[in-house]
């Protein structure tokens, strides 16, 4: 359990980082914490050429709110998410924070950043399934300067991203606050992966349900959206009864509409079971959350926004 | 006689306890002495040894499970620049690891293990490899690092065999053999008891009861892998071996059998551990290896485990499979028990105990805390191509105890009694009671313990909790499981299982100082359990010393005598005999040197306060003060010439302890809540009682760490861990990622409660705590999970028990009542 030779390199900035990857070509790979990278190194399951270490860059650390929605930088750290007490964060994506436990354990969620676990591209990673289900956009820089992929032409499959050799992920951007959401999931210990997550974010308008997403890990290998589920999150009030009832209904249909795997962890009939009670569960989440808020309209970005510095 | 709860059972008429809890630190929670230097990362584990010009070892290690080896070509290993040497079987030849009974081969089938498979066979082939992980050529190099780039330049043919994953396909008809030597791959095949008359017992009961289970492979998986570090002494002319193992005379015997060396010649010292569970307390082939490459190359050579060839090629254990019949009358009363074991031991026996261990014990002593008149078993071993096993804490009784509380637990459904009212009417009430396996059982509080655990989940009110939760459609359960354990086998006992090599005995040596202060050595192995603190307060007890002046010497066989080493629970009741009989003799020594020296005699004469002073009123005219250990260290060493004639100078002695007959019994009774969760099936454990009795507790901090330690590992078994294979024989359990090993956030707390029956005849009256609480939680939990599911109908009786197993559990019953109510 000890990686196979390789050489490391240390960015001094982003521009020195894409140099590094353009020098040293394919073989290498950016690491930033390490956290899912390293244990496969020790297993020789990678073997990079080149380590090229972006954990210095500060400029890529940090949330921060402005007109075009939430910025995360890629190396902000799960827990820096997690602590985070910036209004504006809290007030349009609570969801971030509360998921964060869901990630490892705390000292998995200290060194690891956002940037490594979306780029990594693990459909089971809670902030792949966040990012899927909250639209984001995927910030990446290459030579050419940087690009914005849509999550919905991010992800690409197993491990798989749309990112290239030769890019850095940048940022993480929410464009649109999502102050009605959950995820939850469920595995044999805490901090494992998931055998099925799920994540909810509903349109609350003036008392009643209007549309929502509801997202998926687990059940593909990547994450996945279920529009057929989607189509039922209506309702014209948000009684508890009554949003039981639309989220049961929409927990069968994304139980219907998923074609999970079998393997060692959970037969696809075990999966589509989960799904069932964790989009329901997820769904109560998020509409008990949005109470709790006392909301009859979309979350505004609040005046006290900072802008980045 | 049960001190701690409300009893008025008849003292069987035992005499009390010769020192029992009397002294100054025994029954005392004396802070471990361990613990400082633990804490503050001062500790010295194997890994923490590095001395000048230390080598790195790893091993090339079979990928196939089951292969006839057609060449181990280690060419561009050798190759590689910073490998120093690389041996295979064949540049090594050493002894094989040949653990046996004396047993016919109709009963058992020795199976030897060789260091380093793939020796030249007398017909010229290279042999077979048995299971994945099995090592193969042993490379050293310059670092860690470098010896992995080198593994991957060994070259390994094989010819692919069929794998053996299960016991179903070991038996099957035609099956490939793993050892030539064993038919149908069974290695143990033993049929015992038998009372005349059981099957008419059986036809002629009013119920009778079947329990089919299953538990899954497991890794003991202490934190610390396993590790050795030898080194070749030119003046001393030994090789020094320092390894993390709970038996290092038991290291040093193997070792020197497979070198060609004297015994003399080889020295084990083992350094703090990181836990062993079992596992350490067998002979692994990777240290001998190491050994070998130290002796050959004169250079130091380490190797340290790494975690994942800890979960795949390391000792495994635990995998049974039993069919187990009891007869009940009307009202609950067994009247007969029949059971079938069959124990998947992997590719090896293991040294000392063989692959009989599991079943041995399984059969010897199922009956567990009941009065079972009629008995019969037939226990077997199979061979299969997995990692070999080694006696994990609990050695099969986590299982058997297992089948035993599910078996009361079914019989109380189907005669629609109270479960813990059917328990209590056969649990064993009179001591000594000598049951149907010829086992006398010493004093305990079966009764007692079951009541006072029932008690306790009652007034907290979880039967409320549990009425209330079922009203509203949720799904909480209690169980119990009741049972008691062997501790400290006498070499009487495993002489009775017909082992070769008898372990049994424990021998002490002490000696005083001329500060007055001493050192003892034991037998015995702490491989985190404390001993150096609770066998100095047993010291200090004895000789009226200050714990802090006693120094516990263990773990080098150079300084201690001999030793069988700590598993079986056998260190408190052995060991720790054997430091107070020691003690005991130079506490006489004392008295006759004193006694000498003031011209009096030794009967009025006592140990008290640091010195041997006259008892008060019985000193005939003996200075009052009479002498500090210091002034008799003094003459015993400097000023030898006062001693009488026939004394010798010196203040030391040897004392050795073994049990006579059957060993004696702790006894616990578990409870656990459960609540199933039915959209996912988990199970969660709302709370977990334990009612123990270990005799009197040395240290009590120490013993309710050991039962809350091992209750996680029992939990462990019930819920999540489990090692699996593929068709192929390949494990796929090779991180933390796969094997599930619960963490501090999936253990409940655990109440503790403890009564004291003290055993007769230790030194202290303590009985083992090391293996209890692994051995009752799995039954607790699984009668909790059943008891949960009770509304359902579904009765479980395998292990782990996956939530996806209780989810279609609860899924099935749901949508039965949903079809009645349509």
């Amino acid at each position: 359990m000890k990686p196979a030779p390789f050489d490391y390199r240390r960015a001094r900035s982003v521009a020195d980082a894409l140099g590094l990857l353009a020098e040293l070509g394919g073989e290498a790979k950016v690491i930033a914490g390490g956290q899912s990278l390293m244990p496969m190194m020790a297993f020789r399951l990678a073997r990079p050429s080149h380590l090229v270490d972006i954990g210095g860059l500060g400029e890529l650390r940090g949330l921060w709110v402005d007109d075009d929605g939430l910025h995360i930088g890629a190396l902000t750290t799960h827990h820096q998410v997690e602590t985070c007490t910036d209004p504006a964060v809290l007030a349009g994506w609570p969801v971030l924070p509360a998921s964060m436990s869901w990630i490892g354990h705390l000292p998995i969620r200290t060194l690891g950043t956002v940037g490594g676990s979306v780029a990594h591209g693990d459909a089971l990673a809670e902030w792949c399934l966040l990012t899927t289900l909250l639209d984001a956009v995927l910030v990446a820089e290459g030579a050419d300067g940087r690009r914005e992929i849509p999550v919905a032409d991010f992800f690409l499959g197993f491990f798989t991203t749309a990112l290239l050799p030769d890019e850095l992920l940048v940022e993480v951007r929410f464009p649109a606050p999502a102050p009605h959401a959950a995820l939850t999931e469920y595995a044999e210990r805490h901090g494992d992966y998931a055998i099925v997550s799920a994540a909810v974010s509903l349109d609350l308008v003036d008392g009643s349900l209007r549309g929502g997403r509801i997202a998926l890990g687990g059940v593909a290998d990547a994450p996945v959206r279920v529009p057929e589920a989607e189509a039922l999150l209506t309702a014209g009030t948000t009684h508890p009864d009554e949003l039981g009832g639309v989220f049961a209904a929409a927990a069968d249909a994304a139980a219907a509409a998923v074609d999970p795997g079998d393997d060692q962890h959970g037969s696809a009939d075990y999966r589509r079971s989960l799904v069932r009670t964790l989009v329901q569960r997820a769904g109560v989440q998020a509409s008990v959350a949005a109470r709790a808020v006392d909301d009859d309209r979309p979350a505004a970005v609040p005046a006290g926004a900072r802008r980045r510095p | 006689m049960p001190q701690g709860a409300d009893t008025d059972q008849p003292d069987a008429g035992h005499r009390a306890p010769s020192f029992g809890s009397t002294g100054r630190y025994v029954g005392a929670a004396v802070p471990r002495r361990e613990d400082p230097r633990l804490v503050t990362g001062r500790g010295r584990f194997l890994d923490d040894i590095a001395v000048p010009g230390m080598l790195h070892a790893q091993f090339v290690r079979s990928t196939i499970a089951h292969a006839r080896l057609l060449e181990v070509d280690l060419t561009a290993v050798r190759a590689l620049p910073g490998v120093v040497a690389a041996y295979s079987a064949a540049d090594l030849a050493l002894g094989d690891i040949t653990a046996l009974l004396d047993r016919p081969l109709e009963e058992f089938v020795p199976t030897p293990m060789p260091v380093l498979s793939g020796a030249p066979q007398a017909d010229g082939s290279l042999g077979k490899v048995r299971f994945v992980g099995e090592p193969l050529a042993i490379v050293v190099a310059a670092d860690p690092y470098l010896v992995e780039d080198a593994l991957e330049l060994a070259r390994v043919r094989y010819e692919a065999l069929p794998a053996i994953t299960s016991a179903e396909g070991a038996m099957a008809q035609g099956a490939a053999l793993v050892h030539d030597e064993a038919p149908g791959n069974v290695l143990v095949d033993v049929s015992m008891f038998a009372t005349e008359g059981i099957d008419e017992v059986f036809s002629d009961a009013h119920t009778v009861v079947e329990v089919r289970s299953s538990t899954g492979r497991q890794n003991a998986l202490p934190l610390e892998t396993r590790g050795a570090l030898a080194e070749w002494d030119e003046r001393a002319g030994q090789l020094v071996l320092d390894t993390c193992t709970q038996v290092p005379h038991q290291v040093r015997t193997v070792t020197a059998g497979c070198l060609g060396l004297a015994e003399r010649q080889v020295r084990v010292r083992v350094p703090d551990m990181g836990g062993g569970f079992g596992i350490k307390c067998v002979v692994g082939r990777e240290e001998i290896a190491v050994a070998a490459a130290a002796q050959r190359l004169r250079r130091p050579v380490k190797w340290i485990e790494d975690r994942k060839d800890a979960l795949t090629a390391s000792f495994l254990a635990r995998e049974q499979q039993y069919v187990a019949r009891a007869a009940f009358d009307r009202e609950g009363h067994v009247l007969a028990l029949d059971a079938d074991v069959v124990c998947d031991m992997g590719a090896y026996s293991c040294y000392p105990f063989t692959a009989a261990i599991e079943p041995l014990m399984a059969s010897g002593e199922m009956p567990s805390v009941y009065r079972v008149p009629a008995y019969r078993v037939r226990g077997r071993s199979i061979t299969s191509n997995k990692a070999p096993t080694a006696p994990y804490r609990g050695v099969s009784r986590p299982q058997y105890v297992m089948v035993m509380e599910r078996l009361m637990e079914r019989a109380a459904r189907v005669l629609d009694l109270d479960p813990v009212e059917v328990r209590r009417r056969n649990v064993i009430t009179t001591f000594p009671y000598t049951g149907v396996n010829h086992i006398t059982y010493d004093p305990g509080s079966y009764l007692e313990s079951l009541d006072l655990a029932e008690q306790t989940v009652r007034d907290e009110g979880w039967y409320d909790v549990q009425a209330a939760a079922r009203a509203e459609g949720r799904f909480v359960g209690i169980g119990y499981s009741c049972f008691s354990e062997r501790t400290g086998y006498g070499s009487g006992a495993f002489a009775k299982r017909r082992m070769k090599v008898v372990p049994g005995f424990d021998i002490s040596e002490i000696r005083m100082d001329l500060s007055g202060t001493v050192t003892v050595t034991t037998g015995t192995q702490s491989h985190g359990q404390g001993h150096e603190t609770t066998m100095a307060q047993i010291v200090a007890d004895k000789l009226k010393l200050d714990v802090a002046d006693v120094r516990v010497e263990q773990g080098d066989t150079d300084r201690v005598l001999y030793g069988w080493g700590s598993f079986a629970s056998r260190s408190a009741v052995i060991g720790g005999s054997a430091v107070g009989a020691a003690a005991g003799k130079l506490e006489v020594k004392l008295r006759e040197l004193a006694a000498h020296l003031l011209g009096t005699r030794p009967e009025v004469l006592e140990l008290r306060d640091g010195g041997v002073r006259p008892i008060p009123h019985a000193g005939d005219g003996v200075p009052p003060e009479g002498l500090s250990f210091t002034q008799l260290a003094d003459v015993a060493y400097l000023k030898s010439h006062l001693l009488a004639k026939e004394t010798d100078p010196g203040l030391s002695a040897v004392a050795s302890f073994d049990v006579a007959g059957d060993g004696t019994f702790s006894n616990a009774t578990h409870a656990c809540v459960v609540e199933l969760d039915p959209g996912t099936g988990g199970t969660r454990i709302l709370r977990y009682v334990c009612v123990e009795d270990c005799g009197v507790a040395i240290n009590p901090p120490i013993v309710e760490g050991q039962a809350r330690g091992g209750i996680a590992q029992g939990i462990a078994g019930a819920l999540f861990e489990q090692v699996s294979y593929d068709a192929n024989g390949e494990p796929s359990c090779a991180s933390f990622l796969d094997y599930k090993v619960p963490t501090a956030w999936e253990t409940p707390d655990v109440l503790i409660k403890h009564l004291e029956t003290p055993c007769l005849f230790t030194e202290t009256g303590a009985k083992g705590a090391g293996e209890g609480g692994t051995i009752g939680a799995p039954a607790a939990v699984l009668n909790a999970v059943n008891d949960a599911l009770r509304p359902t109908g579904v009765e479980l009786d395998d292990t782990p028990i996956r939530p996806e197993v209780v989810h279609r559990s609860l899924q099935v019953t749901r949508s039965a009542a949903h079809g009645s109510a349509a």
